[in-house]
């Protein structure tokens, strides 16, 4: 029996359906896609060549040009925050408290949910008509503005809050995590140091978690170079311009205005953010590994 | 007995940072809690009660009428016929994929990480760009492609696509697990006689059940909450629920009814909510190992 | 004079488990203490209890003169060094010394100055900007040692330092750690279940085994004078040979008789006399190989093993069913199966009673 004296054969045809998915779906979809993005294909491809008119096309577009404005801003306010309430959550729950398995709970939940279900929950709690803004008023306090969802100015921190919302357990996970791996003796040397605990948490314990937030953090912007469900559900893109992303203008050009070339050219401008965020990281990690001997 | 000086123990003195501590985490609970509850008492309301504009008090009566036309009778565009169709299509499209892209990616991680075959690492390398790079690139060729053998707009086909993308997070986990197995386990098979699949069926799935679990919860989840591709693969009659959801809500003409839509919207979200609340601590396992490497 | 540190019926639990029962110790300024025991004993909890690190249930504890019982371990002037060196990972070897100092709000000139000395003393300087990641366990355990010096306290705390370091090294660092003692004079509390350690840098050892001491005394007085039957056999290597029997006092000396030998216990000083069953405990160096010529009591037995050592070696023979050691010094000639009566003396014997006790 053949299999027997080369198992690896068999090895390798089980991968065969997985090489077909790299090989056909990622290198091959891809590269037709960055193809098209140098045609002047509209609803169907064409493939008369217009170099690099659509990019052209795309960063002289004003929508283009908010939705990465809204997406930076979005996407740092995003991580930022997710790190810093999570981070605040774990060290909270690390505190020997009661109750902390359900206090857990409750901060994680948000991050079983959908984007589109997060993006409804908020879109009618800051409903300004009906929703906490109204609640609020009715309480006498007839000034108060809580207006979000449809505040050009503000529509885009209501995607972060709601965002935020949905994210923020995940890094308490990942952070907790860490809090519980660090050696109860590094705790006692810091408490005979004298050191007070929210100098522990800053000064000793934060570095620790570096990687593991790093990596958290990584996940979260990926995240942010996706949204695109958050966006549709929460805003539609609007109060105007105001809560366009990239890859809900890719999206809609893809399949609700038939301009493929342009869409094709702002996936194109999204796979180089990727590229561009991740070389770094990766290339980090590469090097410590070679530095350890273990890549 | 009043102690004059200190002995024993240090007498608990509840300190201002405690209070603070403990106000701070009822806060953020409230935070976190408040959407949920306001979904679950909105949905409970009548439109009359709802325009009175208190969106935190209770309602004055139960209403469960809003759910009823949720789920059979709620409105998207001019067919009302609820979210229902949409919760069994989410059925249809979550359990097969699930089990698919669970098996092949354990098959995946296996092979990878135990057999090693040529190119192995180039495969592996290929995964996890494709994971991280966004789907809209690969959206349009698909959607050609797979029109071109009449699975687009279909529930094969919308399966299928859901197992492709899910290949790459599936044979991480996988393979980060069984690469914490003992060579030497699959070794001694192999001396045993045993070849590449009765080892894999017969040794290795059986260790790997807890991470079956938890990669299986995990792509559950994630598919179940899927909006992109559900939206764009799998055409008229599988539309998953998060799109209906967002049709029932977002695309209303005249009133909005928010009950109704708050009604949906728990609906919807209750599968997940239902395993995570059951599952707690392999959920968190589950993306914890999820983001290590990430 | 006063102590340096202080334990008054001290007393710990959790719920009805006892870890440590009702304790009194005094320990003088510039004395070594070194707490020793089986593992589970309650010796790391007893110095977590002194460094304020772990809550008592009853008791107090007095450091130079104040009662700290209720004090935070920085106000204890304590200064302590662990196991797992705990040096702050992300810190420089520089940074680690001086974080506690910063906190506490030191000048920063004397900051540097104790960290100068500190590092010299502990030959450090060269290591100040490396990260603990990129020393050695050695060097590790020096720093750690060296955070508790800046701290420039009367009393140090180590709980176990030596355990995680390999053989050659813990010889090394367990001189450092003497000669550092003779420096400086200050007051040491050491945590260990290494004997050696123990014997040898202790100027008193509390043996302690299930929240009790059994005997708090020099190293001589307990390797020679053992309080009772569990403190000889957890000291020395190999253990101190035990043979059951009873002490009969007939009209003249007593004797000890079992399995036919009979040993004149008049040579003993006895601290409690009494007849019937008792134990009689000898260590290895303490018998005498050809007993005859030496005119001791004899226990004749066959050679089993020999073990050489280099400089000495461990001769195991069986007697009445059960093995004895004795130690050689020099080269053994002796096989496996050779006829031997070796001979005790008894005066450096130790004898336990039916509860265990010293006679």
């Amino acid at each position: 029996m053949p299999i027997k004296r080369k198992p690896h054969l068999s090895a390798t045809f089980a991968l065969l359906p997985t090489w077909l998915v790299a090989v056909v779906v990622f290198i091959g979809t891809m590269a037709w896609s960055i193809r098209l993005s140098f045609t002047n294909s509209t609803l169907f491809p064409s493939s008369t060549y217009v170099g690099l008119a659509q990019y052209v096309k795309l960063f002289s577009s004003a929508k283009w040009l908010a939705s990465l404005q809204n997406v930076l801003i979005f996407g740092v306010l995003y991580v930022a925050g997710c790190l810093l309430l999570g981070f605040l959550l774990a060290a909270a729950l690390d505190r020997k408290i009661r109750f902390e398995s359900a206090f857990r709970t409750i901060f994680l939940y948000p991050y079983a949910m959908s984007f589109v279900v997060t993006g409804l929950i908020w879109q009618w709690m800051l409903n300004p008509t009906l929703g906490i803004q109204a609640s609020v008023r009715s309480l006498g306090w007839e000034t108060f503005v809580l207006d979000w969802v449809v505040n050009r100015d503000m529509a885009i921190y209501a995607l972060v809050l709601a965002g935020v919302w949905q994210g923020a357990g995940l890094v308490m996970v990942i952070a907790l995590a860490g809090m519980r791996g660090i050696e109860a003796e590094q705790w006692k040397a810091a408490r005979i140091d004298g050191i007070p605990v929210w100098r522990i948490y800053v000064s000793i314990i934060l570095p620790q978690l570096g990687p593991a937030l790093a990596a958290a953090g990584m996940l979260l912007a990926m995240g942010v170079i996706k949204t695109y469900d958050i966006v549709v559900a929460m805003t539609n893109g609007g109060p105007g311009n105001s809560t366009e992303v990239p890859a809900k203008f890719i999206m809609d050009n893809l399949f609700g205005r038939q301009n493929l070339g342009l869409a094709t050219a702002g996936a194109t401008v999204l796979v180089l953010g990727v590229i561009i965020a991740v070389a770094p990281f990766r290339y980090a990690i590469y090097m410590r590994n070679r530095a350890k001997g273990v890549a | 007995m009043a102690r004059s000086h200190p002995n024993g123990p240090r007498p608990t003195q509840i300190t201002a940072g405690r209070i603070g501590l403990y106000a701070f985490l009822f806060i953020a609970a409230l935070f976190f809690l408040l959407p949920l509850y306001t979904m679950v008492v909105t949905s409970l309301k009548t439109m009359d009660e709802i325009r009175l504009g208190r969106i935190f008090a209770l309602p004055e009566t139960l209403d469960f009428s809003a759910w009823i036309t949720a789920w059979s009778g709620a409105c998207m565009g001019t067919t009302c016929v609820g979210i229902r169709t949409g919760f069994w299509n989410s059925v249809a499209i979550t359990v097969p994929s699930v089990a698919l892209s669970v098996f092949v990616g354990a098959v995946n991680g296996y092979a990878l990480s135990l057999w090693r075959p040529r190119w192995a690492n180039v495969l592996f390398g290929l995964l996890m760009a494709g994971g991280l790079i966004p789907y809209q690139i690969f959206l349009y060729p698909m959607v050609r492609a797979m029109a071109n053998v009449s699975l687009y707009n279909s529930l094969a086909g919308i399966i299928l696509v859901h197992v492709i993308f899910g290949l790459p997070l599936v044979t991480l986990l996988f393979r980060n697990y069984f690469v914490s197995v003992p060579e030497e386990l699959c070794k001694a098979a192999r001396v045993d006689g045993a070849g590449f699949w009765r080892i894999f069926f017969e040794i290795m799935l059986p260790i790997a059940v807890p991470m079956v679990v938890v990669v299986s919860m995990l792509q559950f989840t994630g598919i179940w909450n899927d909006f992109l591709l559900g939206l764009v693969f799998a055409g008229r009659d599988n539309l998953p629920m998060t799109v209906q959801l967002n049709n029932i809500v977002n695309t209303t003409m005249g009133e909005r009814n928010y009950n109704v839509n708050m009604a949906a919207t728990i609906l919807t979200a209750i599968v997940p909510l239902v395993i995570y609340f059951l599952s707690g601590r392999w959920f968190v396992r589950g993306i914890a190992a999820g983001a290590v490497k990430g | 004079m006063q102590s340096a540190v202080s334990i008054k019926d001290l007393k710990i639990a959790y719920g009805d488990h006892s870890v440590i029962e009702k304790m009194s110790i005094d320990i003088a300024p510039r004395e070594f203490l070194v707490l020793l025991g089986p593992s589970g004993c309650g010796k790391s909890t007893l110095l977590n209890a002194i460094a304020g690190l772990q809550d008592i249930t009853a008791g107090e504890i007095w450091i130079s003169g104040k009662n700290v019982s209720w004090e935070e371990p920085k106000d204890r002037g304590i200064g302590m060094v662990f196991q797992s060196y705990a040096l702050y990972p992300r810190m420089s070897v520089r940074k680690n010394l001086s974080f506690g100092l910063r906190v506490a709000g030191l000048p920063k000139t004397e900051i540097e100055a104790r960290v100068a000395r500190t590092a010299a003393l502990l030959h450090l300087d060269k290591l100040l900007d490396r990260r603990p990641a990129e020393l050695s366990g050695g060097q590790r355990q020096r720093v750690a040692i060296g955070r508790a010096l800046v701290r420039e306290v009367d009393v140090f705390l180590f709980d176990e330092p030596l355990s995680n370091l390999d053989a050659k090294l813990r010889n090394e660092l367990r001189v450092e750690i003497k000669k550092l003692h003779q420096n400086l004079g200050n007051t040491m509390i050491y945590v260990t279940h290494d004997q050696v350690e123990a014997l040898t840098l202790a100027d008193r050892i509390a043996i302690m085994r299930d929240g009790v001491i059994q005997q708090l005394a020099s190293p001589a007085e307990i390797y020679h004078r053992p309080a009772n039957l569990f403190v000889a056999g957890f000291i020395g290597a190999p253990a101190m040979n035990f043979i059951e029997g009873r002490i009969e006092r007939g009209n003249g000396s007593p004797v000890f008789l079992s399995n036919g030998l009979a040993v004149d216990l008049s040579g003993y000083s006895f601290q409690a006399a009494s007849d019937g069953p008792a134990t009689l405990g000898f260590r290895p160096d303490h018998l005498v190989l050809d007993g005859a010529a030496s005119r001791l009591p004899t226990i004749p037995g066959h050679v089993s093993v020999v073990e050489p050592m280099g400089s000495e070696a461990v001769l195991w023979f069986d007697w009445a069913g059960q093995s004895l050691s004795l130690r050689l010094m020099g080269e053994v000639t002796l096989q496996p199966g050779d006829t031997v009566a070796p001979g005790v003396d008894i005066a450096k014997a130790s004898l336990f009673g039916a509860d265990g006790s010293r006679l």
